[in-house]
C-alpha cells in the first residue's frame, strides 16, 4: 500500500493554522507596539524634564488673591522664563506685596494656581523654596548680630555653605569694607539694606523675588544691584521685582504686569 | 549645593538664638530676678512658721516657675517676627516644624534652665529637705520645657496682636494646670515618705506627647500668623 497524502488535507491544514499564526503574529506585533509606546513615552518624558530643567519656568494661571476681605486683583496670568525679567507695576495698593508674597508661598490665593517647573509650589515647597530668595520690605538681619554673622546665617539657612572668606568679599563688594564685624545695629539704613542685598550675590538660586529692592539705597548702590541682576538675568536666571524707582538693566528688555 | 543635616539646622538656630541672648543679657536676668522676688514674697506675706513655709514650698516655687515662664514667651518670636527673619524661615528648604523645635529647645535653655538650677536655693529658704530639693529640680527639669513647648503655641497664635502677651498667659496657662499638678505632687509625696514615680512618670508622658504635636501645631499657627 502506497501511503499518500490526500490532496483535500493541506488546504484543510493551511485553514486551521492561518488563524493561530495570525493570532501569534497580532500578539507578537501588540507587544512589539506597547513595548515601542512604552519606550517612546519614556524617552519623551526624559526629552521633556530635560527641556524643562534647561528652561526653568515659573508660570502663574487666573490668580486672585485678597486682603482681610476686599479683592485686590483677580486674573493674573504671566509666564517666566530663564533670563526674563518682570516688574510688577500698581499704585499705592495694588497689591504688589501681596502678588510677590503669594508667589513665594506665604498665603494662599483665592483662586488660580502657581507653578514652578511644571509643579504647583504648595505640592513642592521645600524644593520650590530652595530655587528662590525673596527681599522683602523688612531687611531680615538681626541688629545684635554683625553684618558678617547676619550674612552666614541666613546662607547657611538657605542651603547655601559658604565660607568667611566668601562672606567677606561679599560685603566688601556692597561696600561695606571696614564695617563686616560691626553690630548691624551700629549701620545706616542704607547700609542695612546694603548686607540684605549681598545675599543675592552668593547665593544660587534661580528666581529673585524682590520688593523695593532700591528703598534706602543711594545712586552707587542702586547701580550694584543692576549690575547684580544684569549678572543674574545672563546666567539665565529669573528676578520679579517692584519699585518706584527706576532701575535700568542693559541688554535685557522689561516684561511688566500691571495690576492696577 | 550641600543639604543642610535636620541636626545641622537644629544646632545652628539654637547657637544663633544663645548668641543673641548673650548681646541681650537683661532679658534673661529679668526672668531670674523676677523667679527670685516672687517666691521670696510668700515667706514675707504669710509670716515665718517653719511648718506652713515647708508645706507651701512646692507649690510657691512652681507657681513662680510658671509665672516667669509666661513672661518669656512673648518674646519667643515676636522679634524675629518684627525684623523679617522669621518669614526669611518659613521660606527656608527645610522642615518648619524642626526650625520651631530649635527655637523651642534654645528659649528653654535660656528662660527654663535657668530656673531649675537657682530652685534649690530657693527651696533652702524655704526650710525643704534634701530629698524634697532633688525631686523639686528633678520635676522643674521635667515640667519646665512642657511649658516652653505649650507656651509656643500660645506665643505663635498671638503673634502680632496687641496687648499679646496677656493673651498668652490667659490661653496657655490653662494648658499648663496639668503639669502643676504633677510637679507639686511629686515633691508633696516625698515630703510624706510616699515614692514620687508616679507623678514623675505623668510629668515625663506629658513632655513626650508635647513635643511630639507641640512643634507642627506651632509650625502651622506661625504660616498662619504670617499670612
Amino acid at each position: 500500500m502506497r501511503s499518500t497524502i490526500q490532496p483535500g488535507i493541506l488546504p484543510v491544514c493551511a485553514i486551521k493554522i492561518l488563524p493561530l499564526a495570525i493570532g501569534c503574529l497580532h500578539r507578537i506585533l501588540r507587544k512589539f507596539i506597547r513595548q515601542s509606546y512604552i519606550i517612546f513615552s519614556y524617552l519623551q518624558r526624559i526629552i521633556m524634564s530635560s527641556l524643562v530643567k534647561n528652561d526653568r519656568m515659573l508660570k502663574v494661571t487666573n490668580l486672585a488673591c485678597a486682603r482681610g476681605e476686599q479683592e485686590l486683583f483677580a486674573n493674573v496670568c504671566f509666564e517666566l522664563h530663564a533670563g526674563e525679567m518682570l516688574q510688577v507695576l500698581g499704585e499705592n495698593g495694588s497689591g504688589k506685596t501681596t502678588l510677590l508674597r503669594t508667589l513665594c508661598g506665604f498665603s494662599q490665593p483665592l483662586a488660580g494656581e502657581i507653578f514652578w517647573q511644571g509643579k504647583v509650589i504648595r505640592d513642592a515647597s521645600e524644593e520650590y523654596h530652595a530655587d528662590i530668595i525673596y527681599l522683602g520690605h523688612l531687611n531680615a538681619i538681626k541688629d545684635e548680630l554683625s553684618a558678617l554673622e547676619n550674612l552666614r546665617i541666613s546662607c547657611t539657612l538657605a542651603d547655601c555653605e559658604i565660607s568667611d572668606s566668601d562672606a567677606l568679599e561679599a560685603l566688601r563688594n556692597m561696600g561695606l569694607r571696614g564695617r563686616e564685624t560691626f553690630p548691624v545695629k551700629l549701620l545706616s539704613q542704607g547700609q542695612r539694606r546694603r548686607v540684605a542685598l549681598a545675599r543675592l550675590l552668593l547665593s544660587k538660586a534661580p528666581l529673585w523675588i524682590l520688593d523695593e529692592p532700591l528703598a534706602a539705597l543711594d545712586v552707587e548702590a542702586a547701580v550694584l544691584i543692576q549690575d547684580l541682576i544684569a549678572r543674574h538675568l545672563k546666567d539665565r536666571g529669573m528676578v520679579i521685582y517692584t519699585t518706584h524707582q527706576t532701575l535700568e538693566v542693559s541688554g535685557t528688555e522689561i516684561r511688566r504686569l500691571s495690576l492696577s | 549645593m550641600s543639604k543642610l543635616s535636620p541636626f545641622g539646622l537644629m544646632g545652628l538656630v539654637i547657637v544663633r538664638d544663645l548668641t543673641l541672648a548673650m548681646r541681650r543679657r537683661a532679658d534673661v536676668m529679668t526672668i531670674l530676678i523676677f523667679f527670685v522676688m516672687v517666691s521670696s514674697l510668700f515667706p514675707l506675706a504669710v509670716g515665718t512658721e517653719a511648718d506652713l513655709l515647708r508645706k507651701m514650698a512646692p507649690g510657691v516655687v512652681w507657681v513662680a516657675a510658671l509665672l516667669a515662664s509666661m513672661l518669656s514667651l512673648s518674646r519667643m518670636f515676636s522679634s524675629d517676627y518684627l525684623d523679617g527673619t522669621l518669614e526669611q524661615m518659613i521660606i527656608v528648604p527645610h522642615s518648619l516644624s524642626m526650625l520651631v523645635l530649635s527655637k523651642i529647645i534654645a528659649h528653654w535653655m535660656l528662660s527654663g534652665l535657668p530656673l531649675v538650677l537657682i530652685a534649690p536655693v530657693l527651696g533652702l529658704q524655704f526650710d525643704m529637705s534634701g530629698q524634697a530639693l532633688m525631686i523639686l529640680v528633678v520635676t522643674l527639669l521635667l515640667g519646665t520645657p512642657v511649658l516652653s513647648i505649650i507656651g509656643a503655641i500660645g506665643a505663635a497664635l498671638t503673634l502680632g496682636l496687641r496687648g499679646g502677651g496677656v493673651l498668652i498667659s490667659l490661653l496657655v496657662l490653662p494648658l499648663c494646670i496639668p503639669v502643676l499638678i504633677f510637679g507639686t505632687g511629686a515633691v508633696a509625696q516625698v515630703l510624706d515618705g510616699v515614692s514620687a514615680a508616679a507623678n514623675l512618670s505623668l510629668l515625663g508622658a506629658l513632655l513626650l506627647m508635647s513635643l511630639l504635636f507641640a512643634p507642627w501645631v506651632t509650625a502651622q499657627a506661625l504660616r498662619i500668623s504670617l499670612e
